[in-house]
Order: C-alpha cells, then structure tokens, then sequence
C-alpha cells in the first residue's frame, strides 16, 4: 500500500485544502495521473498520484485541510488489506502534531507484520518532489505557524549549521522523527540541486460569491487574500522598516530601451523591454555589489543568499502575487524581458508553477503605469528588502545651475531594519541610481 | 601473554600486593582454610598465614567495621563480602563511616579500603541472592565503586583499589569467576586505573555502554549486529563511580545513538543515571532516545527458566540497537 501526501507547493505553503477529489474510492489510478485538486495559500493546483494502482482510500475529504507531508489517500492493489493502524487527518484540522500521536499509538499497537510495520511504510512512500530542496537556504523558520516537528537533537544541530529549513524535511525515524541521515540526504540532495521542477498545472482560484447583507457586501476571503493577510501584517509587526527614496533620471534609460527594443523586435524571438526588466536587472546587479542587502534575517543569523532571485509584484483580479525571476544576476536583458513576460503571463492566466512562486530574495513592486509619484511597500518575508518604483514624469530639475524639465521617477526602499542599516540602503540605492542613470552599465 | 581465569587474576592480584606491601591483609566469611566461597583466596591462607588471612564471624557490619578501623590505623585491608546482597548488613559502616570520614575530619583520616564483592544473579541463587546493587553505592559520595568484567581488568583494577587511599567497592560476579583472558605474566607489573572506561569494540553506527558480566554477552551481541551490517562500538564503564564521561562523550559523537546494557533493573539503576548523564552532556549529538537493556522488573524467580527469562540476553541487544540504527544506514 502507497500512500498520496500532501505536498509542498510554494514556500508559505503550511497545509493545503482537498477542493475536489477527481479520483474516487476504487478508481484505477496511474502514477502522474491528477487525483485531487489542492487549495494551497496561493493558488489551486491539480496533484498527481505518486503511483499506479487502485485509490484505495480517501483519508482526507473534501473541504478538509491537511499540512503538508500528511497522507491525504493510500493506493494499492484492488484486494490489498487496508492497513487498519494508519489513521489519516480525518477531522480536516489535524496538526501535525496530532497526527505523530495517533501513528505513535498505532506503532504500539501494530504486531510486527510488514503491512502495519511503520517503518515499512516510510520506505514505501514516495517522498514528495521538491520537498526539501528548493526550501533548502530560505526562510527564518517561524516555528509559532507551524505544529511540533520531530526532530534528533544531532540532526537539528546539523540543519541550524547549515541553514536548513527542516519543517519541509520528511523524517524517517521512528513517529516520522527527522534524523541525522535525512539532513544528510538534504545536504547532498542541495548540493547536487538542479532538481527537476516538477510541471504542475495550477487552476485558476475561484473567486468566492460574495454574500450582500444590505449595507455591505461580504466578500469570503480568497486563500491568496488570507495569505496576504497573515504574511504583510507579520512583516510589518515584526520587521522594523524604514524607508530610503532616491530620485532617478530616466533620460539616458529611456533612450537605451528604445535603442534595445528596435533591436530586440528584429530577435529572432522578438520580445519587448519594459522599464521595469531594466530596473530589475539594475537590482540585480546592485545586489552583487552590495549583498548585505540580499540578506534573511534569521533571529540569531544573517542568512546572506550567493543568488539574486528577484520577485516582481503582479496585481490580479484576486490579490497580488509575486512570480521569481531565479539567477536575474547572471541574465541578459532580453532574457529578463521574456522571463518576467512569461511570468505575468502565467500569473494572469492562473498557470505559474509552484517553483515560479519560490526563492525570492528581493522584491521589486512596481505602480508607475498608475501614474502615482511614490509609494512605500511592506517588504515580503524572508526578504528584508523591497522596491517601490513609482511613475516617470517630467519634473523641473536643476542641472548645472539651471531648471529643465527632465523625465525623472522616484524609487523608495523598504529595508528591515534588524538586518540592513540606512547606509547600507542609501548605498545600495546609490547603485541602482547609477546604474539607471547610466544604462550602458546595464549592458556591460 | 597467557589466559587464566578473572578467579586467578584476582588471586594474583591480592598475591602481590600481599607481596608488595606487608600492609595489606585480607579477611572474610570462610576466606582462609576453606579458600573463599568461590575460591578466589585459594592458597593464600597456606602462604601468608593467620595473621595476614583471616577469617571472620558471618556477621558484615563487623567485618566492614574491622576493615575501616583496621585502614584508619595504617594498613590495608581488603574485606570480602561473601556477596553484594549481604553488604546491605553492612552499608552503615560503608556509607556513613567509610565514605564520608575523609570529609569529616578534614581530610587527615584515610579509609583505604578494599570491600570484594560479587554480585549479579544466573546461578538460581533466589531473589536475595541475585541482585545488582553497585548503583545504591554509587549514589555515594566518597565511595569509588568499580566492577571490571575481564581477568585482566580485574587483576589491574584489584591492584590500584589496593594502592588507593579512599575506600573501593570493588563488584565481580559470580558468573564472571570462570571467565578466561589474557593477562601478562605473574609478576609483571601493570595497574588499570580507576576511573577510566574502555573501548571493547570499535564501531561507529551505535554506542553499547556495560559493564560486569554484560560485557561478554554484549559482545556476543555485537557479533551478531555485525552480521546484520550494523556496526556496534561497546564500551565497557569498568568503574561506576567515578564515571568516565569524557569516552562516553567522545563516543556518542561518533555514533549518536546509544544503548545501555546491564543486568539490574531498570528503574533508578545505574544505567537511567548514565542515561541522564549522556543528555546533559551530549543531547546536541544523540539521533535517538537512549535504549535500556536490564533484568525484568521482578525479584529474581528461583526457576530456572524464570531467572533465564529474567535476565537480559543476546537478543535483547541486538533488538535495542536495531530499533534505533536506520536499516538505511547500515552499509553506509
């Protein structure tokens, strides 16, 4: 008997909501074959069966939450015992927690026949894709969201050492505990990274129906809404933010992107520059040079990332959802420009893929097609920075004693005052500025 | 080197101290023309005399209390308790005047004495008989309290319990008197210091920590893990009180897992306070809950097949580790 998980679909993600079962009870199912459609935080994604054979049982039903790892359904072959011990997050809420009781009892009870040796079932399983890996280096752990994880005390020591988010880690030992070897898998499954992303299909949220109650309208939150929610007012709270604004002239940009675009329509892939390509490309390079601002802070550590993965806020109907432009360091302009066109793409379309939502290690937010001067922007955690890049406008504007009417936008940081101090922000900005007002450094 | 039996070593041991020193005496319960319970003073009374091997009443707390008087005044009584089990008559004199008048009088009174005693069960002694006692001594301040599990511990250890200026409960086993090993010739000098444990079996997947008899059934043990790919490091304590520590640290770090194999019983024994010791000391290195291995939580039955049942075997060592080892990372 195999067992379904709950997997991991995006770096927030903590447990996920069955919206549907496409699969019955007894139904044949074939491994990569969609079984369930998921309600994470973010978005609603299809999940596939980990293995061919019949759907057995439905431990989690619909409208039911279960964290992530949790054994939402086993599969086996059609006259196959069920194994009586295994109890799954039936009342929808189960903590992690909760659940480790309930196999601890069943490990008590079980007599040592392989179906209900626990052990055996952990070789069994098929552990999820991308578990571990692409959650590896990332994020503060903010134990107060999550249930008790089991952990040794060597293999915690270890994950500390290495910075390893190990709430994403299944554990092998006994009661599902992580053990010093399951880190060590981690640590060499990171270092050999590259991983294969797994291609999920993400559906489009259903936008809740809104309930009129005469005066008002009462708007159900969407999970992306709740998210939101939970995650800007915890950055807020707890990251100490202060804000830097530089006035950047675009002249000489203006001109670049026109210059790239006339060659770029000519490209064999034909593709078209936006500013905000070139701003992200100026953070990135600016974050190469001053990597103080590439920072996560995790309580008792700075976590310095060697990548500069970069975020862009999209606004949809729903909510904002911020896709990942991975290594923007070491990419081209033109190569950015088709990255973040697919990405806003996907975004719209409800098609990202839940590594496109993960690794972000700066933001950048962008209202300047809303014609608005500047703005402040709450950072979005692990990150401790974010950019708030405003509207290009004529100003009046000194230069060299006399005022002339230049194309200028202001761009405002929020930085985390626990990990970045001011000159460190003015000086990272100091880059950017010079970078945008200096393009050609964009290209070199 | 030559193989005699832990029996001999000890014999040899009390010999040339006797030898060595015109301090030391010995005296018991049938010690002298009888040779000892079990046979360890075989001899000695024919080749040191009445005055240097006596006998004694049945009667422990005097024979404790001769022993301190006799060490307080200048000499170096090794006193043999026919076993642990009648040390209880005797633990007033062990506790309240051995162990503490060094501390009591300023440090100017020594106690340098050697209490011999065997202790354990397997031989269908009954339940008074048969009992592992040394952890209510080692709970004791002043008392140092050593039980080596090979001849050559034995004749190393008895040698520097004679020499040491405090008092020793030095605890063999009755199920230990027949067990052989090398042990260097008659006459060469050695000494295997008091506080110091000692690696039986080098592994690295898991740490078995025992002592006395335990030893040689967890070695048996260990063989078989072996067999299975799992790779047992045993440590032998040889000495309770004081407690190496810094070994057992050394090798926890090395396996992270350990198991704790003796033959009392479980609760408040010797082996829950190594265990406590072990996560004071190295909780940031432990993989795994610490697994205990001990006798049934019984009075020791009289039966035969009862007492085997009772007693903590192969089998159970084996089990104790594999529950603990990862079947993953056996053959890494």
């Amino acid at each position: 008997m195999k067992t379904i998980e709950m997997p991991k679909l995006g770096d927030t993600m903590e447990e996920g909501k069955i919206l549907r079962w496409i699969k019955r009870e007894g139904d044949p199912v074939k491994k990569g074959e969609p079984v369930a459609e998921v309600e994470t935080d973010k978005v609603n994604i299809e999940i596939e069966s980990f293995a061919s054979g019949t759907l057995r049982k439905i431990l989690v039903p619909e409208g039911a939450s279960a964290p992530i790892g949790a054994d939402i359904a086993l599969v086996g072959t059609p006259d196959e015992p069920l194994p009586g011990t295994i109890e799954g997050n039936g009342n929808g809420k189960a903590t992690p927690a909760a659940s480790q009781g309930r196999q601890n009892s069943a490990v008590n009870s079980s007599t040592s026949s392989p179906a209900q040796n626990p052990a055996g079932m952990a070789v069994e399983n098929i552990p999820v894709p991308q578990a571990a890996t692409t959650t590896m280096t990332k994020q503060a752990p903010s134990t107060a969201e999550q249930g008790r994880v089991f952990i040794s005390p060597i293999a915690r020591r270890l994950a500390e050492e290495h910075s390893i988010d190990y709430r994403y880690i299944r554990g092998t030992g006994p009661n599902g505990r992580i053990i010093k070897m399951d880190i060590e898998a981690a640590l060499a499954q990171a270092a050999q990274q590259v991983a294969t992303p797994v291609a999920l299909p993400i559906a489009a949220e259903p936008v809740p129906a809104a309930i009129d109650t005469g005066d008002v309208v009462e708007i159900p939150l969407t999970s992306m809404r709740r998210t939101i929610a939970k995650r800007l007012s915890q950055s807020m709270q707890v990251a100490p933010h202060f804000y830097v604004t530089s006035v950047i002239d675009t002249g000489k940009l203006a001109a670049l992107r026109q210059q790239i675009n006339e060659y770029a329509a000519n490209d064999p892939v034909p593709v078209k520059v936006s500013f905000n390509d070139l701003i992200i490309r100026a953070v990135a390079l600016a974050l190469v040079r001053v990597p103080q601002v590439n920072v996560s802070f995790a309580e008792d550590r700075l976590l310095q990332k060697k990548s500069v993965h970069i975020g862009m806020a999209v606004a949809l109907e729903q909510g904002l959802i911020v896709p990942v432009l991975h290594n923007v360091d070491s990419r081209g302009i033109l190569d950015i420009a088709r990255e973040s066109h697919r990405l806003s793409e996907a975004a719209r379309s409800g098609k990202l893929r839940p590594e496109d939502l993960s690794g972000g290690t700066f933001t950048v937010s962008n209202l300047g097609m809303f014609d608005v001067e500047s703005f402040t922007a709450v950072i979005n955690p692990p990150e401790s920075a974010i950019l708030a890049v405003g509207s290009i406008t004529p100003t009046p504007a000194v230069v060299d004693g006399q005022v002339v009417v230049r194309d200028r936008m202001k761009v405002t940081l929020s930085s985390d005052h626990r990990a970045i101090d001011g000159a460190i922000a003015a000086r990272f900005l100091q880059e950017v500025k010079r970078l945008l007002e200096e393009p050609l450094g964009l290209l070199l | 080197m030559r193989t005699i039996t832990y029996r001999d070593a000890l014999r040899e041991a009390i010999r040339e101290e006797m030898q060595r020193d015109e301090r030391v005496f010995i005296m018991g319960e049938d010690i002298a023309g009888y040779g000892g319970t079990y046979a360890v003073t075989k001899g000695l009374f024919e080749e040191f005399g009445e005055k240097r091997v006596r006998d004694t009443p049945l009667a422990e707390e005097v024979i404790a209390g001769t022993g301190i008087g006799a060490a307080l005044g200048g000499l170096r009584p090794i006193i043999e308790i026919m076993t642990i089990n009648f040390s209880i008559l005797a633990a007033d004199q062990i506790v309240n005047s051995a162990a503490k008048m060094r501390y009591m009088f300023g440090g100017q009174p020594q106690v340098p004495l050697v209490i011999r005693t065997p202790g354990g069960g397997g031989a269908q002694r009954g339940a008074q008989h048969s009992q592992m006692l040394e952890s209510w001594y080692a709970h004791i301040p002043g008392l140092k309290v050593v039980m080596p599990a090979t001849p050559y511990d034995a004749k190393g250890m008895l040698k520097s319990a004679v020499r040491d200026p405090d008092p020793v409960l030095f605890i063999e086993h009755e199920l230990l008197y027949n067990v052989k090993g090398e042990v260097p010739d008659e006459g060469v000098e050695y000494t295997v210091p008091l506080d110091r444990a000692d690696i039986k079996r080098e592994g690295k997947h898991i740490t078995i920590i025992t002592f006395s008899r335990m030893l040689h059934v967890t070695l048996q043990a260990a063989e078989d893990l072996a067999k299975e790919g799992i790779d047992a490091e045993v440590l032998d304590l040889r000495s309770i009180r004081p407690i190496d520590i810094d070994l057992i640290i050394d090798s926890v770090k090395k396996t992270n897992r350990v198991v704790i194999a003796e033959e009392g019983w479980k609760y408040f024994g010797t082996g829950q306070g190594l265990a406590a010791l072990i996560y004071e000391h190295a909780f940031d290195y432990m993989d795994a809950p610490i697994q205990h291995v001990n006798s049934a939580d019984v009075p020791m039955p009289y039966s035969k097949v009862l007492e085997r049942a009772a007693l903590p075997n192969k089998n159970d060592i084996v089990q104790a580790a594999k529950k603990i080892v990862p079947p993953a990372l056996v053959g890494a």
